[in-house]
């Protein structure tokens, strides 16, 4: 394939909150805006918008992008929206990537918000719809139903405790104390905080998972020769890949997301890495839940199956360990405010590559890094890798 | 890029705010109300429901037995037409105590849903429906349940004429 090179030139993100003042379309400009002030560029430099978010029913708004486009920047401009679930705030970037490389734009605004506090009285209700309206919502499931069985499956395959899994919630809460931006940053949480919060949907208990939150990302990508001439340190978009699963969730194995290693083996081809484990240096997997992020690692090929709580326990995936898992903070951190959040795993790889992740920075100077996000009805892979070098 | 700038944009307001008027808001409640077509295959599915077993799908090319039924093979592609009436037996995939509901409401007696590998499906090919009589400590991974059932003139061609999944006493078939 002739694919032109992409980067990320610019990156910029609001805070993430339970619940914020500021409207879904404020978001989106506030972190709009900072992207592009982080480059010195402004909207005119800007061919193309691509915007993602994740089901309309969080806001209650039919055509959410239509709604959200002016905080965007998308006016007299080709836009489009994607949405894959929760994979989409990885997706997003994707499809910037693919308006620049094929050659038909040399600059992309990349924007994703969330605001999923409107919904009442809780927003997990705005997911009942994901499940199969004949066959299933008449048993009136909610949405940590999945999940807790997902999560129970997990560990039952491979033997592993609560505890085993609670260490990832403990590495990404203490992280994220060192996140501007972090809605659950806390440097002194404990296992034993995690394994004593409220029992939810066992195995999940309250900080197991990831809040209801808001947000915004924005990220400005550019062809080689316009990131050039704005930036000496481009970050490079080193190889996409994203894969989508059955539908039919009780049809397959909940232990492993194949998706997961199709999404990533694309990825890695396209970037010419042969041994990720050795080739990746920063990863920021998808973490709405605790289970996941371990989940993900493997589905990745950076954990042998099974063994990715392993890493945890034995301090591998900490900020300074030999292979950091979510030096952010993570959605179980930061927040999740679905789109936004796996966007800001781009934009922390972008901060982290370029050395500008102040007290989050991992040391030894990371060459290449991997984002992933993972949404639909437990289904999609959305990995993308970035890189120092084109 | 993050340790370059000194201010974040956003706002953060509390559930207090709203509930003491510190801020304006507009609150209103959207309607919907559908009636879905079953289709060719999950009409099949409602309709043994109805009679009281659990129907399958099955692709000869692929060999494999999937539940619900559907018109397409996902791995092949070809149509799906071979339908098979399963067991209504099967065993313990995984499972949740979930003590919210729906809308994060708090509940004291768990609900108890689990996948249910289908006994005459493939491996691993199971639905999702709930557990009841059992104690929640008792339920595991592995253990064998049976449908129970609507009485059959209670039965109205749905997924709830099975009302749960019961384990399977020693002895029982």
């Amino acid at each position: 394939m002739s694919m032109r090179k992409v980067a990320v030139v610019g990156a910029g993100m609001t805070k993430f909150v339970r619940r914020a003042q500021e409207t879904a379309k404020e978001l989106t400009w506030h972190a709009t805006r900072m992207a592009l002030e982080s480059c010195e560029m402004t909207l005119d430099d800007i061919e193309a918008v691509c915007l993602g978010t994740a089901p309309d029913s969080f806001d209650g708004v039919h055509m959410k992008a239509e709604y959200l486009s002016d905080g965007a920047g998308a006016w007299g401009k080709p836009f489009m929206r994607s949405y894959v679930g929760g994979g989409t705030g990885v997706f997003t970037p994707i499809q910037g990537w693919y308006h620049v490389a094929s050659g038909l734009f040399d600059a992309v605004l990349v924007v994703c918000e969330e605001k999923m506090s409107s919904y009442y009285p809780h927003a997990q209700a705005a997911f009942l719809t994901i499940f199969d309206h004949t066959t299933e919502r008449p048993l009136k499931p909610n949405l940590l139903w999945i999940f807790a069985m997902e999560m129970n499956r997990y560990m039952h395959t491979y033997g592993l405790s609560k505890e085993d899994i609670a260490r990832v919630a403990v590495k990404n809460k203490r992280n994220a104390a060192d996140h501007p931006c972090a809605l659950l940053g806390d440097a002194n949480i404990t296992v034993e905080d995690i394994l004593n919060s409220e029992v939810l949907a066992w195995p999940v208990n309250r900080l197991d998972v990831s809040p209801v939150t808001d947000g915004a990302v924005a990220l400005v990508l550019a062809a080689e020769h316009v990131a050039k001439r704005i930036t000496d340190k481009p970050v490079w978009i080193q190889g996409v890949g994203w894969n989508l699963d059955t539908a039919y969730w009780t049809n397959r194995d909940l232990a492993y997301p194949r998706y997961v290693e199709y999404a990533a083996r694309m990825a890695y081809e396209m970037a010419g890495i042969k041994e990720p484990r050795k080739e990746i240096h920063i990863v920021e997997p998808y973490d709405p839940f605790d289970y996941k992020e371990c989940h993900h690692l493997e589905g990745l090929l950076l954990a042998d199956r099974g063994q990715a709580p392993q890493l945890v326990a034995d301090g591998v995936t900490l900020r300074d360990g030999n292979m950091p898992v979510c030096p952010s903070g993570g959605l179980l951190g930061v927040g999740n405010p679905i789109a936004a959040a796996g966007l800001m795993k781009v934009a922390e790889l972008f901060w982290q590559l370029r050395g500008e992740a102040g007290a989050r920075q991992v040391p030894g100077q990371p060459k290449r890094g991997l984002a992933q996000a993972w949404g639909d009805l437990m289904q999609v892979g959305t990995v993308i890798i970035l890189g120092t070098n084109p | 890029m993050t340790s370059k700038f000194k201010q974040f944009p956003g706002t953060p307001l509390s559930e207090a705010d709203f509930q003491e008027g510190k801020i304006l808001f507009r609150h209103d409640e959207m309607k919907g109300d559908f009636a879905w077509d079953t289709g060719i295959a999950i009409g099949s599915y409602l309709a043994a429901l109805k009679e009281g077993f659990l129907l399958g799908g099955y692709c000869q090319t692929c060999r494999k037995t999937v539940i619900p039924p559907r018109t397409v093979c996902e791995w092949c592609f070809r149509p799906m037409d071979s339908y098979v009436r399963l067991e209504d037996t099967g065993t313990v995939n995984t499972f949740s105590l979930c003590y919210v509901t729906w809308d994060v409401k708090r509940i004291e007696e768990p609900e108890l849903p689990a996948v249910i590998e289908i006994d005459g499906a493939s491996p691993l090919h199971g639905i999702m429906h709930k557990l009841g009589e059992v104690d929640p400590q008792d339920i595991h991974i592995g253990m064998r349940v049976k449908a129970v059932w609507k009485p059959p003139e209670e039965r109205d061609g749905a997924i709830t004429d099975i009302l749960y999944f019961k384990p399977i006493q020693e002895g029982e078939s």
